[in-house]
């Protein structure tokens, strides 16, 4: 389903990683591993589609994705370093405008109900703590689950140990599912997958 | 595609909302810099009715400029134009998106206030609904322009200056049509022409700026 071939990539002179291959299909789950520096945050970029590898391609369904374009960014979600929230809106108006814009149709009571799941209260982002933004973001999961790949950086960085156990077991479901699940992260999670597969960023430098 | 417009200009919209003081200094800049003038040149009745057309228009692309800066960078800073780039609809629908918006919030309040400065300058009311009418085609392509602007100086240190110096000479153009048509209606001519040009380049802008600022956002968001 998503293969990324002989990528290299290249940040400020500098080559972070390269001849890295590997592909995955719908019901596995891939890590990204490697020290802070190492790429990891590139390399996730470059699977969606935001960064352009200095070599290499990933394919989706073996089609260039930036070809596909909007094509191949409707299938996935991907939540990255920054929570994404604005700060003036309320946590469900993000959210609504978020699944909107990623031509997701959720009605309000999906909406209520992954606030109660993540225990938000439905304020201005800005009266919230860095993890509860964080939690806003990861919200979004739960209204993704048709969504077939799910690009995730750090997702546990600034999570209680309750909401890290959430997670962990959405993107287990999400798995068993059939979709792929992309995340980055320092140390290995404690996620239920029959085909979990490893990139180790220090090893393709 | 027509439900990602949607989205993205209620979202600006409700935006501009919760932080109403943004807008007012747009429009308040305006108000204040046309009213300066009477005051450093003098109240010569005739003289202030001549600069008018072209200290209104002038104020507004300043206006409008002043804005341009937020446009993409509140977005870019707090990761949702990372969103923006991975939603469902094509990048150069979303961009057109965020310049309506643009125009919406600091573009259409200028047309709206115009008729007010030019009973200030003492345009005769005739001249009024040619100000109007060439502010609402002439503004929204510096809301088009500048998107173009905004989006190649995005995350750039003084990006600011730069933005100014790279879109004021494009509003050349518009700046001289606009003041222009207000002139010569001024002068008991028909201000067609002009009026017409302005609508051609609207109609050009939005053809064509959308796709350039996609394509400058993608550059400046890697």
């Amino acid at each position: 389903m998503l293969e990324a071939v002989d990528l290299a990539c290249e940040r400020g002179g500098r080559s972070l990683f390269r001849g890295l291959s590997f592909a995955l299909r719908g019901g596995e789950l891939l890590r990204i591993a490697g020290p802070n520096g190492s790429g990891k945050t590139s390399l996730l970029r470059i699977m969606c589609g935001l960064l352009s590898p200095t070599a290499g391609a990933v394919l989706w369904g073996g089609a260039g994705i930036r070809r596909l374009r909007e094509e191949y960014s409707r299938r996935l979600v991907y939540i990255g370093h920054a929570p994404a929230v604005k700060e003036d809106l309320t946590v469900a108006e993000n959210l609504a405008i978020a699944c909107r814009l990623a031509g997701l149709a959720v009605s309000p009571r999906e909406i209520r109900a992954a606030l109660e799941k993540f225990e938000l209260s439905d304020w201005p982002v800005k009266r919230l703590s860095q993890g509860q933004r964080r939690r806003a973001a990861l919200a979004r999961l739960l209204l993704s689950q048709s969504l077939p790949l799910w690009l995730l950086d750090e997702p546990f960085a600034a999570l209680d140990v309750t909401a890290t156990r959430d997670v962990e077991d959405l993107i287990a479901a999400h798995v068993a599912r059939g979709a792929a699940v992309v995340y980055a992260s320092h140390q290995e999670a404690r996620i239920d997958a029959t085909v979990s597969r490893l990139v180790d960023l220090v090893a393709a430098a | 595609m027509l439900a990602a417009v949607r989205c993205v200009v209620y979202r600006d919209l409700l935006l501009a909302l919760r932080r109403r003081s943004d807008v007012a200094t747009a429009l308040l800049f305006f108000v204040i810099v046309t009213s300066l003038f009477p005051l450093g040149i003098g109240a010569e009745p005739d003289l202030l009715r001549s600069i008018a057309p072209g200290v209104i228009w002038v104020a507004a692309l300043l206006s409008c400029m002043l804005s341009l800066g937020r446009l993409f960078a509140a977005d870019h800073a707090d990761g949702t134009l990372e969103q923006l780039l991975l939603s469902a609809a094509p990048l150069g629908v979303i961009a057109a998106a965020k310049a309506l918006a643009h125009w919406l919030v600091s573009g259409l309040p200028l047309v709206l206030i115009a008729p007010l400065i030019a009973l200030q300058y003492g345009l005769p009311a005739a001249l009024y609904p040619v100000l109007a009418l060439s502010l609402l085609l002439g503004t929204p392509v510096l809301s088009m322009i500048g998107s173009i602007g905004a989006a190649l100086t995005l995350g750039l240190r003084g990006g600011g200056v730069l933005l100014s110096l790279l879109v004021l000479p494009l509003y050349v153009p518009v700046l001289i049509m606009g003041a222009g048509s207000v002139e010569m209606a001024a002068a008991g001519l028909a201000p067609d022409g002009q009026l017409l040009l302005l609508a051609a380049l609207l109609i050009v802008a939005a053809a064509f700026a959308p796709w350039a600022s996609a394509a400058a956002l993608r550059i400046s968001a890697e």
